[in-house]
């Protein structure tokens, strides 16, 4: 489980986290959601280290990840898988050498081994014959494909998604959206996905976090949504101009 | 940002550079792809400036000199003076300095804007993210390469500059190779070598990091990417002249 204890960012005098307090669970789909310039990459790029909260924890079981030594930290990370909005895979690599990356960088595994993993990786997310394919001679979808492979490629315990829909047609977003619910499923992962769609809350979402203007609006499972639109405007508001 | 902030990020920039790699395997075949790239692709451009810049020397330190001793004669001048003079300023200044501040035009934009680019397509994240070292990781090959390769290229440079002067000679008629040679030869200081060893290492440290380090703090989309790369070439630029100075100053 993740938890944020009273987690505060500031850039200069702008406050853009504003003492959030959230948990997030394993073997479930966690969604960070919200409009845009509400918090939801701060707060994700927050909680997984690529930037340090001004006050506050970011708990990942009981340790206190900002808190951590560096190789701990180090350590920690490697724990932790990460699809990117715009995917970042390495352009220099094929479609298997970034999949292989994390491998090739800590695991102890033989050639046979990594190709063995590369190839369950990239038949989980349902891509074959991308093998030796440059990332720029894939499409978008089959990017995110490759994202996922790669952040999966070791046996992580978190997943963050920044906006795994963006830039993709609705059906390639159910698709991904699939993935990722399935990955949650199958490996037990604590799954935190930032998105602002909500076909991915009503799909797959199950403990949702709404973020409003820097401050964590709402936070509770996908059934008690409809009743917490009845009473928060904002929410409420987010929700019906969604669809 | 002011210098001294500059400064400081540098500092801390380096302090990064040289943690010990993750993994030793995949840092070696990085180096050996960055050798690759920064010595064996920079030898043409090397080559060419060397030879012309050799031939341009000799011939206009011949003209000058013989047009403004004004004591003896043209045909009374000592040529090997012409010699003796390209010979030391090949060794000094050409070679260390002229081929660097070429090198930082092409090697220096070039590790501007690759890891600008990482950094703006969110690589260097991806990195963090896996608990690499992503400063090390992506800079430290580049620039463990750039010192190797780098004085290699300037001894290269030193040879073609003195070649390249011959052949002017010879062509143009200014001397004759043997007072050439004899005017290289007699200039020759052994201390001129450390010199153009220190300079060269300075510089290719130079040109290597302070690009690495433009590149990797990068922050917006493909227009601060070029504007990363000129930036660094510039800076790198004029760090390596104020080196120059202080060299120079400090060993001769």
């Amino acid at each position: 489980m993740i938890q944020l204890i009273d987690l505060n960012k500031y850039y200069e005098d702008k406050h853009v986290l504003q003492n959030i307090n959230a948990n997030f669970y394993p073997g479930v789909a966690n969604l960070v959601i919200g409009a845009s310039g509400g918090g939801k990459s701060v707060l994700v790029k927050t909680m997984v280290g690529l930037e340090t909260p001004t006050s506050g924890q970011v708990m990942f079981e009981e340790k206190d990840y900002h808190n951590l030594e560096y190789e701990n930290q180090q350590a920690l990370r490697r724990e932790i898988g990460m699809l990117f909005q715009g995917t970042a895979l390495f352009d220099s690599l094929t479609v298997e050498q970034n999949v292989e990356f994390p491998l090739l960088m800590f695991s102890e595994m033989s050639k046979e081994e990594r190709m063995e993993r590369v190839n369950l990786c990239l038949s989980k997310v349902n891509l074959h014959n991308a093998n030796h394919k440059a990332p720029s001679e894939i499409s978008g979808g089959m990017k995110k494909r490759v994202g996922i492979a790669r952040a999966i490629a070791l046996p992580i315990k978190y997943l963050f998604c920044d906006e795994p829909n963006s830039g993709l047609d609705p059906l390639t977003s159910r698709v991904i959206d699939a993935l990722l619910h399935d990955i949650t499923k199958e490996f037990g992962i604590t799954t935190i996905i930032n998105s602002h769609d909500m076909k991915t809350v009503k799909d797959i979402g199950e403990h949702i976090v709404f973020m409003h203007q820097g401050q964590k609006w709402w936070e509770g499972s996908k059934e008690e949504l409809p009743e917490a639109q009845k009473s928060n405007p904002e929410l409420d508001a987010f929700v019906k101009a969604s669809f | 940002m002011n210098l001294f902030s500059e400064i400081g990020r540098y500092i801390i920039f380096m302090k990064y550079v040289f943690k010990r790699p993750e993994r030793g395997r995949v840092f070696w075949s990085m180096l050996t792809r960055e050798m690759n790239l920064i010595g064996i692709e920079s030898l043409v451009v090397v080559i060419l400036i060397a030879l012309i810049t050799g031939a341009v020397t000799t011939v206009q330190t011949a003209s000058q000199l013989a047009s403004d001793s004004g004591v003896l004669p043209p045909s009374l001048f000592p040529m090997e003076i012409v010699g003796s003079v390209v010979g030391s300023s090949s060794i000094l200044e050409i070679a260390p300095t002229i081929t660097c501040l070429v090198l930082a035009g092409k090697i220096g934009a070039s590790i501007a804007s690759e890891i600008g680019n990482m950094r703006v397509s969110e690589q260097i994240d991806a990195y963090e993210v896996m608990g690499i070292n992503s400063i090390g990781f992506v800079s430290l090959p580049k620039i463990l390469a750039g010192v190797i390769m780098i004085p290699c290229l300037i001894l290269v440079s030193v040879f073609l500059l003195m070649v390249g002067g011959l052949i002017a000679a010879k062509l143009t008629g200014i001397m004759t190779m043997d007072q050439y040679v004899t005017g290289l030869r007699s200039s020759f200081v052994p201390h001129y070598v450390n010199v153009l060893l220190v300079k060269g290492y300075i510089f290719s440290f130079i040109i290597t990091s302070m690009s690495a380090f433009q590149g990797y703090y990068t922050k917006g989309g493909a227009l601060e990417v070029g504007e990363a790369g000129t930036k660094a070439v510039t800076r790198i630029c004029v760090a390596i002249l104020a080196f120059d100075l202080i060299i120079a100053k400090l060993l001769l």
